[in-house]
């Protein structure tokens, strides 16, 4: 058996070792927590469990996702569980997309202070207050495009000083983009139609009463696109 | 990051890939397919399945690890409850907040009906926000839904319900343009086309993706449509047993809130289960793919309550989980890497499959790979697997196809000092997907009235194995589905008293049968974990 170099840690300020090769989610139920709040998806994508962490002796203050965040010696941690955060409420078929129409919902982009913090929080690395000033000048397009890979975790918004909700933000923009800025996928409508029409009806009721040996036949033998 | 070791046995990686570039490995007769599954794939391991010994399955194969918690006893089995004192009486009960649970509750809503949706974690923590690569709809011009319906039914080996095929690939396209109409972000070209590539046993190329967060972009678009309608949403608090009506109908469920361990009691008309799959089961010791929630809870509420399971001795092993860096063991690389023209290499940097092959032969064969022909990489912690040769998706369609096309997939692996432009990626089969669960009907519905269920918790669409892009398609077409029938199925419905009788006879079948449930308790709701035993390597 090889020993595994361990750090000691401090979850919530209590003092545990555990193994240097751990993320912080694996690092905190080596200690012993059975988490409920705080642990989603495990894999970077759900964004439940947004940490924030300082290292003993160092002045910054740290963030990261703790199942995507390896554990360091003298690191002080903590989860932030739930974030409240206002959320507008709209109907996104009667929305036109418009300079104003995020700032409708969200007036607070305009508080913006341009600090910088929530970009430097972000666990994905976006550039969060450009997407935000993509917002203020009503760019719905850069926006979402900017906003994209966001989990909505949390992190922007827990330390913004004018109070923005960078991620429901993101949200509408990608959702006003999507519905009304890209074009329509015109192939899409016209096999809805098709369908609507019955016109696969007869093929498909064919199929479904097949010899299966048959069925088997056209498997095998059926033309693949390069 | 990569060993020294491991570094020098990527440079035959390197040295081999000007040779196999544009070159295409030949796929499998059907007869090979069958062999490798058979000599290799998991589902033919006897050890990992046994009988069930009560219940409507009572006889059928089932993973042990499933069985256990089948036989087991119910988690309120000694609680005191007034079954009487209902806190939420509504229309339709939706259990499971993941996408499926999301689709039901928003055409429940639609068709008037007063909906709940309960979960376990937040709203959104689920398989569904995780599915990366893409979703399947028979859209192109060179495609239909009878081809669409011919590659599900070969890729499930033709044990699929028919029924059942016809119904997802003939909604298929619906639902592409709902999600549209709600302004899900598809990867799309200039003029609206939608940009669509191969999956792993598809004939067309039908795969449609946002990024490599295609899950995840539905999923949030449906968490703030069904915010936007104003559904009643209750977080960490699932349903840990179902209620019955004296004729023996679905009629609501225990609520448990995981935070004051305290337990509700729900009463709806109709009542749709979408709680998932149950990857965190770790069936055979495999490492999963799956959400923290995944723990088949429905399977065991639903099954107490006399629904049946179908295809439950079938799991989906997904070809590449992570292998390396530790930190990710397990977690998925999205088929979407070998959609675009990743190969798996040994050892010597020789490809060994064909990149596209099905899920369950592509992992066969990897598996016998590493175990039969021992030309595996090993890792540092012991682990063995192949290379994912991902550079080349750069090679065959341009530099900067990795940054536009795999953002997720390129920051996970340089959160560990992996760049997946230049280095390849060490993968393992990795446990992904309940192929079967409660069986449903077109409509969702199961052997028992009133109750319905959709997504991963049902069985009998992807018969014994599904095709990557299917899952996302499956919880949609049939959460909507479950939904509409759900609530158009409350204005017939006459309530009732609740009983959980069912749970009393459940439990005395169990000792009738000499079932030593060993103080087992379910639903699990929530794994355990402690990496001690890890530890000695």
């Amino acid at each position: 058996m090889t020993q595994v170099p361990l750090v000691d840690i401090y979850i919530m300020g209590k003092k545990y070792t555990v193994p240097e090769s751990l993320t912080i989610m694996d690092a905190m139920e080596f200690a012993g927590y059975h988490l409920k709040r705080g642990c989603g998806c495990r894999a970077g994508f759900c964004g439940a469990c947004a940490t924030v962490y300082r290292i003993a002796g160092d002045y910054e203050l740290k963030v990261g996702l703790a199942c995507q965040t390896k554990v360091e010696a003298g690191m002080y941690l903590a989860q932030i569980p739930f974030f409240p955060a206002l959320k507008g409420i709209y109907n996104i078929d009667e929305l036109t997309p418009g300079t104003s129409s995020i700032a409708a919902y969200y007036p607070e982009i305009y508080r913006c202070i341009g600090c910088n913090s929530c970009t430097k929080v972000c666990p994905q690395d976006l550039n969060v207050m450009q997407y935000i000033a993509y917002a203020q000048r009503g760019d719905i397009a850069r926006c979402a495009v900017e906003s994209f890979d966001c989990i909505m975790c949390g992190l922007c918004a827990s330390r913004c000083p004018a109070h923005i909700v960078q991620y429901h933000v993101g949200i509408l923009a990608r959702r006003l983009y999507g519905k009304y800025l890209l074009p329509r996928a015109l192939h899409l409508q016209q096999r809805v139609d098709e369908i609507t029409d019955g016109k696969y009806e007869a093929e498909l009721q064919l199929l479904m009463e097949l010899d299966p040996q048959e069925l088997k036949n056209r498997y095998n033998n059926r033309d693949l696109e390069a | 990051m990569y060993t020294s070791r491991m570094k020098e046995l990527i440079r035959k990686v390197e040295e081999t890939r000007p040779v196999r570039l544009g070159v295409d490995f030949p796929r499998m007769t059907p007869e090979e397919r069958q062999d490798v599954l058979e000599k290799f794939h998991p589902d033919f391991i006897e050890a990992g399945f046994r009988q069930l010994q009560a219940g409507v399955n009572k006889g059928d194969r089932v993973s042990r690890e499933l069985a256990d918690l089948l036989e087991a006893r119910s988690m309120i089995g000694h609680v005191e409850l007034d079954l009487q004192e209902i806190v939420h009486d509504v229309d339709v009960l939706v259990v499971g907040g993941g996408g499926a649970g999301a689709a039901a509750a928003l055409t429940a809503k639609k068709q008037g009906a007063d909906t709940l949706l309960v979960t376990k974690l937040r709203f959104g923590d689920a398989n569904t926000m995780m599915a990366q690569g893409g979703i399947q709809a028979a859209d192109k011009a060179n495609d239909s839904p009878a081809i669409h319906y011919l590659d599900v039914m070969g890729g499930g080996h033709f044990t699929n319900l028919p029924q059942l095929v016809y119904t997802l690939v003939k909604d298929a396209p619906m639902i592409i343009k709902w999600l549209e109409d709600m302004g899900t972000m598809f990867d799309k070209e200039e003029d609206g086309t939608m940009i669509t590539i191969h999956g792993g046993g598809t004939s067309r190329k039908r795969m449609h993706a946002a990024r490599d967060y295609t899950g995840a972009e539905i999923m949030r678009t449906l968490r703030d449509e069904t915010r936007n309608q104003g559904i009643n949403v209750l977080e960490f608090c699932p349903a840990v047993e179902l209620l019955l009506d004296e004729e023996g109908k679905a009629a609501g469920a225990v609520l448990y809130n995981l935070e004051t361990e305290q337990y509700l009691i729900a009463r709806a008309k109709t009542i749709i289960l979408t709680t998932g799959g149950s990857g965190r089961l770790h069936f055979q010791g495999f490492p999963t793919t799956n959400h923290y929630g995944a723990t088949a809870d429905g399977l065991v509420m639903g099954y107490r309550a006399g629904a049946k399971l179908a295809f439950m001795d079938t799991i989906q092993y997904h070809p590449t989980g992570a292998a390396y860096p530790p930190q990710i063991l397990g977690l998925l690389v999205t088929e979407k890497v070998r959609g675009l023209g990743a190969t798996p290499l040994n050892i010597n940097g020789e490809q060994f499959i064909y990149h596209l092959e099905t899920r369950d032969v592509e992992s066969a064969a990897i598996i016998r790979e590493c175990s039969e022909r021992k030309l595996g990489i090993t890792t540092p912690t012991g682990m063995v697997g192949v290379w994912l040769d991902c550079p080349l998706i750069d090679l065959i369609h341009g530099e900067g196809t990795i940054e536009r096309q795999l953002p997720a997939m390129l920051r996970q692996f340089a959160r560990f000092g992996v760049d997946i432009r230049k280095e390849p990626m060490l993968i393992y089969p990795t446990l992904h997907y309940q192929n079967g669960g409660l069986l449903l009907d077109e409509w969702g519905r199961t052997n028992i009235e009133n109750l319905y269920v959709a997504g991963e918790n049902s069985g009998g669409v992807h018969g014994r194995n599904r095709l990557m892009g299917n899952s996302l398609l499956d919880i949609l077409v049939f959460g909507c589905r479950a939904g509409l029938h759900a609530a158009q199925k409350c204005e017939e419905v006459k309530l009732s008293k609740l009983t959980l009788d069912h749970v009393h006879r459940y439990h005395q079948q169990l000792q009738e049968s000499g079932i030593d449930t060993a103080g087992r308790v379910s639903p699990l709701l929530l794994p355990r974990y402690s990496h001690r035993e890890a530890l000695e390597i």
